[in-house]
C-alpha cells in the first residue's frame, strides 16, 4: 500500500511538473491565471478536508489554508483589476485543474486517518510544486512589476505552507 | 465632586505616574509580506513588544520554548509586555518560514 501511495504521489509531481514545463512562454494575463487557479485548487482541496477531516491540526489546517488562499486570491483580483489585466486561461492552468479534480476524487474515497495523511501529503507536494513554478518559471517570466511583488509575497505564502505542512505531516506519524 | 476628593485622585494619579519605571518602552516591530522586521530586538523586562500585522493575513508570534502566543489578525495589533530576560526565538504558526528574535535583558 504504502509503494502504491509513493508511487501515486511521484506520479503526481511528475505530472505536475509537466504541466508546468509545457508552456515557455507566459504572458502577464495566463501567469495571473495560473497563480490564482493554484489558490483555487488549494481552497477546493481544504474546503473537502473541511468536512472529510478527523484530526484536528488537519481540519485547522484547511481553515488555514481557505482563509489565507481567499485573502491573497481577492489580493489578486483587485490587483489585476487595477492593472486592467484580464486573467487568460491557458494550458498550464487547465492541466493543473485537471490533476486536481482527479486528486479530489481519488481522496473523496479515503476516510478517516487515511484521509488525513493523504490530505496534508498531497499539501506538502502541491505547495511544492508550486513554489518551484513560482521560483523558476512564473515570478522570472512576469514583466509587471506589482504583478511580480504579488507572486514573491504569494511565493513565501506557500512556503510557509508548505513547512506548516510538513510539521501537522509530521505530527501525524 | 469634593475638592477634597479631586485633590485625592490627582495625587493618586502622579502616583501612578511615577510607578511607572522610566525605561519601559514600547518596541515596536511590523510584520509585513511575511517579513517580520527588524528581525532581532533587543529590550528590557517591563518593555511591552508591539506587532503590527500589515499583511491581510493572519499571523501569530509565537515562542519556540512556548513562553508566548499572541495572536496577530490581518491589519491588527498584538502586544506582549516583557516578564523575564533571555533570548527567545519566535515564529509564526501559520507562516513557520517567518521567524526572528528577542534578546530580553533584565
Amino acid at each position: 500500500m504504502f509503494v502504491r501511495l509513493a508511487a501515486a504521489l511521484a506520479a503526481m509531481t511528475l505530472m505536475s511538473g509537466a504541466a508546468f514545463a509545457e508552456s515557455p512562454k507566459l504572458t502577464d494575463p495566463q501567469i495571473a491565471h495560473i497563480a490564482y487557479t493554484a489558490g483555487v485548487i488549494d481552497i477546493n482541496a481544504a474546503k473537502q478536508a473541511q468536512a472529510k477531516a478527523s484530526n484536528k491540526d488537519v481540519k485547522a489546517f484547511a481553515d488555514d489554508m481557505v482563509r489565507d488562499h481567499e485573502a491573497v486570491n481577492k489580493q489578486a483580483l483587485d490587483l489585476v483589476k487595477k492593472l486592467n489585466v484580464k486573467p487568460e486561461d491557458n494550458d498550464t492552468s487547465k492541466a493543473l485543474s485537471k490533476q486536481a479534480a482527479d486528486k479530489l476524487a481519488e481522496l473523496s474515497k479515503l476516510s478517516g486517518a487515511a484521509y488525513d495523511k493523504a490530505y496534508v501529503a498531497n499539501e506538502v507536494a502541491f505547495h511544492k510544486t508550486v513554489d518551484n513554478a513560482l521560483e523558476k518559471q512564473l515570478i522570472p517570466s512576469a514583466s509587471n512589476a506589482e504583478l511580480k511583488g504579488l507572486l514573491q509575497t504569494g511565493l513565501k505564502i506557500f512556503q510557509g505552507h508548505e513547512q506548516h505542512a510538513e510539521h501537522v505531516a509530521a505530527e501525524l506519524k | 465632586m469634593q475638592p477634597r476628593y479631586l485633590r485625592l485622585m490627582v495625587a493618586v494619579l502622579a502616583f501612578g505616574a511615577l510607578a511607572i519605571p522610566a525605561h519601559a518602552a514600547t518596541i515596536q516591530i511590523v510584520m509585513e509580506n511575511l517579513v517580520i522586521s527588524p528581525a532581532e530586538v533587543s529590550a528590557k523586562v517591563g518593555d511591552t513588544i508591539e506587532w503590527v500585522n500589515k499583511d491581510v493575513l493572519a499571523h501569530t508570534a509565537t515562542a519556540n520554548n512556548g513562553d508566548f502566543d499572541v495572536m496577530l489578525p490581518p491589519k491588527k495589533t498584538g502586544t506582549l509586555v516583557l516578564k523575564k530576560a533571555g533570548n527567545i526565538d519566535y515564529y509564526c504558526r501559520f507562516h513557520p518560514n517567518m521567524k526572528a528574535k528577542l534578546k530580553v535583558e533584565p
